[in-house]
């Protein structure tokens, strides 16, 4: 009885840490398992919603890296919960360390492994699932805090030294990964996240979209304390959001790169949530961040451990017929909308090359930069809905997917490297175009 | 005689002077009245516009697809359309208040009908603007998601969605406006009626591959077709 009175003082106490924002995330119970964690120096977030499939060696490669990199440091499990059907929760709770001990290294760990579990909702929310985490990591005090994607099924031991140690040790305050993939995944990221970012910011981060990642104390907070979370569907995109908060914090941000990665639950099906997640957040922080990456010119590499990218050439099935058909269809079916978002140079422009046949289209890098740039700059003014006009990027991204698929259907890494550099360089050299249509004008 | 027409003649004009200078005074309020009224109503026609021009009316109305019914139309843009309509109407309402101090028998009834339909006009417009403005969100949201899914005829989806709303928007602006009640009521449910029938004819019938590719795709939440087409991932 005395024990639950304590317990019941110790939560109200250790609420009153928590600002009131965060007091309806967390359930008692969840802040009740908290305190019987106490604090910690590494957390782990493991956002999952039924990965019961994928979610068992996960939790395994997180425990075995705590246990090979960190066996002095107090070190816990925060599971974010969607709602899973499947046991997932019960998985990551009632994974033993024991059985990673005995099989890897046949040590005893210094510290005891907490693993906690909280279902946040009954729908998945990227954005409530990293607050989720964030609102633990202060509440535990956490000095570093890794993300781990639960269908990352290829992750290995090492990736939690990669990314949590350049936090440890050398003072960052975000470490994004860096990937071995193949050369036509992620096309989003390398024509357009990776470049624009860069251009605009200055900064060679590769992949500021990302579903594994490491970052500071100092930043969670901050992001946690900054971000406006009831804004734009429970924050989504918060992934960008945090590498963004970072970069215009002027806080130390590195990249590792983490080798292979297999992605189970992307699909390009799903390009339009994708565009919602990545370039609408981008553009939505061109408008409070105007001085900062407007007086930026050029751009800088920034430190990263291992190589800065690699890409595979196994052979992939691609539909390039359905693209040059979805981009053709888009182009004359939006015209109209076009009209509200692009110059009438580039809509002409488009048009013409939407008349083309598949074997001759060609989506030149200065007319997609030009095009992105207007449809930033639409964003900005609001000339329609801004989601309409993150949805209507879609068709013409389709489009600037099949150049650079027909471009790089027989080039080796270094030539897809080369040719991402220069898409970069043409970002960095039509910036101040960008500049003139923000301000009104062209 | 000649002295009885001329003292007849020159009490009628007597009575005419009199009656001269009892409305005499009346006109001159009517005329400073409506000068007033018109420089109040000018006025009133530069606020409307700058606070038009601050709001970024044109631009709303662009996003109702009113501007472009306006330009089709050879009518001036939006807010200076507004503005003139705040204009006539501050100045009508002036001028109509001028004549009731002339107090001439039966218009007094006409002047007050006149204000009291100014409110219901002006809710009238507000729907119209409101539902233009719906219509077009609405449109375009069914257009690009129908273009981003690859669904045929995007934009006669996108149309039938403006013209369902412009309809029913149409048919609250004439209930508002209290004309022909009933003959609006059965004309807006017998051609909306008709939409729905021709459209459940068209859809099940013309578009049965369609209709069936949309039961899959919502069934099966994607087809299995598309799902192994691409393995590429943009992110």
């Amino acid at each position: 009885m005395l024990e639950e009175v304590s317990t019941k003082k110790s939560v109200a106490a250790l609420r009153t840490d928590v600002k009131i924002s965060e007091e309806g995330l967390l359930t008692d119970d969840f802040v009740r398992q908290l305190i019987n964690v106490g604090e910690v120096d590494i957390l782990v977030g493991l956002p999952t919603y039924n990965n019961a499939k994928t979610v068992g060696p996960v939790v395994a490669a997180i425990q075995s890296g705590i246990l090979q990199w960190f066996p002095r440091d107090r070190a816990a499990i925060i599971n974010a919960d969607a709602g899973s059907r499947d046991g997932t929760p019960e998985m990551v709770v009632g994974a033993s360390i024991d059985d990673v001990r005995r099989r890897d290294f046949n040590r005893v760990a210094l510290r005891t492994l907490h693993s906690i579990s909280m279902q946040y909702g009954s729908t998945v929310a990227r954005g409530t699932a990293l607050r989720t985490v964030l609102a633990a990591g202060e509440l535990l005090q956490a000095k570093a805090t890794a993300i781990i994607s639960p269908d990352s099924t290829n992750i290995k031991a090492d990736w939690l030294r990669d990314l949590l140690k350049p936090i440890c040790t050398d003072k960052f305050d975000l470490v994004l990964p860096t990937y071995a993939r193949h050369k036509f995944e992620g096309i989003l990221v390398t024509n357009l996240l990776y470049p624009m970012t860069r251009a605009l910011y200055g900064l060679r981060i590769r992949e500021p979209y990302a579903s594994e990642f490491a970052f500071s104390s100092r930043l969670g907070n901050q992001f946690l304390a900054q971000n406006q979370w009831n804004d734009d569907g429970a924050g989504e995109g918060s992934e960008v959001r945090l590498t963004l908060a970072a970069i215009t914090s002027g806080l130390r941000i590195g990249q590792s790169f983490l080798g292979a990665k297999n992605h189970t639950d992307r699909h390009a099906a799903d390009l339009v949530p994708a565009l919602r997640q990545t370039v609408g957040v981008l553009f939505w922080s061109m408008d409070p961040n105007f001085s900062l990456w407007s007086s930026k010119t050029g751009s800088q590499p920034i430190p990263t451990t291992g190589a800065e990218q690699e890409f595979t050439h196994d052979p992939r099935r691609v539909n390039r017929k359905r693209l040059h058909e979805m981009f053709r269809s888009g182009v004359a079916e939006l015209a109209s909308v076009f009209q509200s978002i692009l110059s009438a140079a580039t809509l002409e422009e488009l048009q013409k090359i939407a008349g083309l046949a598949e074997e001759d289209f060609h989506y030149s890098m200065e007319l997609w930069v030009r095009t992105v740039y207007e449809f930033a700059a639409a964003h900005h003014k609001a000339v329609i809905s801004r989601d309409h006009i993150v949805q209507a990027l879609a068709p013409l991204f389709r489009g600037r997917a099949l150049t650079f698929l027909m471009e790089n259907r027989n080039s080796s890494a270094d030539r897809v490297e080369a040719n991402i550099e220069s898409l970069c360089l043409e970002f960095e050299r039509l910036k101040p175009y960008l500049l003139e249509i923000w301000s009104g004008k062209k | 005689m000649r002295e009885m027409i001329v003292s007849e003649l020159t009490q009628a004009v007597q009575e005419l002077a009199r009656g001269f200078a009892r409305f005499l005074p009346r006109l001159i309020v009517l005329v400073i009245i409506a000068f007033a009224g018109w420089v109040i109503a000018y006025l009133l026609k530069i606020l409307a516009r700058s606070i038009l021009r601050l709001i970024r009316f044109d631009r709303l109305s662009d996003n109702a697809g009113a501007s472009q019914l306006l330009a089709k139309a050879a009518l001036p843009p939006s807010s200076e359309l507004v503005s003139r309509f705040v204009f006539w109407v501050g100045w009508l309402g002036f001028i109509l208040l001028g004549i009731s101090v002339l107090g001439i028998f039966g218009l007094q009834e006409h002047i007050a009908r006149f204000f009291l339909f100014l409110p219901r006009l002006f809710a009238a417009m507000l729907i119209m603007f409101l539902g233009l403005l719906a219509a077009s969100f609405f449109s375009r949201a069914v257009l690009l998601a129908a273009v981003n899914s690859n669904l045929p005829s995007p934009r006669f989806l996108a149309n039938s969605i403006r013209g369902i709303i412009i309809v029913f928007a149409l048919s609250m602006v004439f209930e508002e406006l209290d004309i022909a009640q009933q003959t609006v009521l059965v004309a807006f449910g017998i051609a909306f009626g008709a939409i729905m029938l021709g459209l459940a004819i068209a859809f099940g019938t013309g578009g049965k591959e369609l209709a069936q590719r949309f039961l899959e795709s919502r069934l099966r939440h994607r087809h299995e077709e598309e799902k192994n087409e691409d393995e590429l991932s943009p992110l």
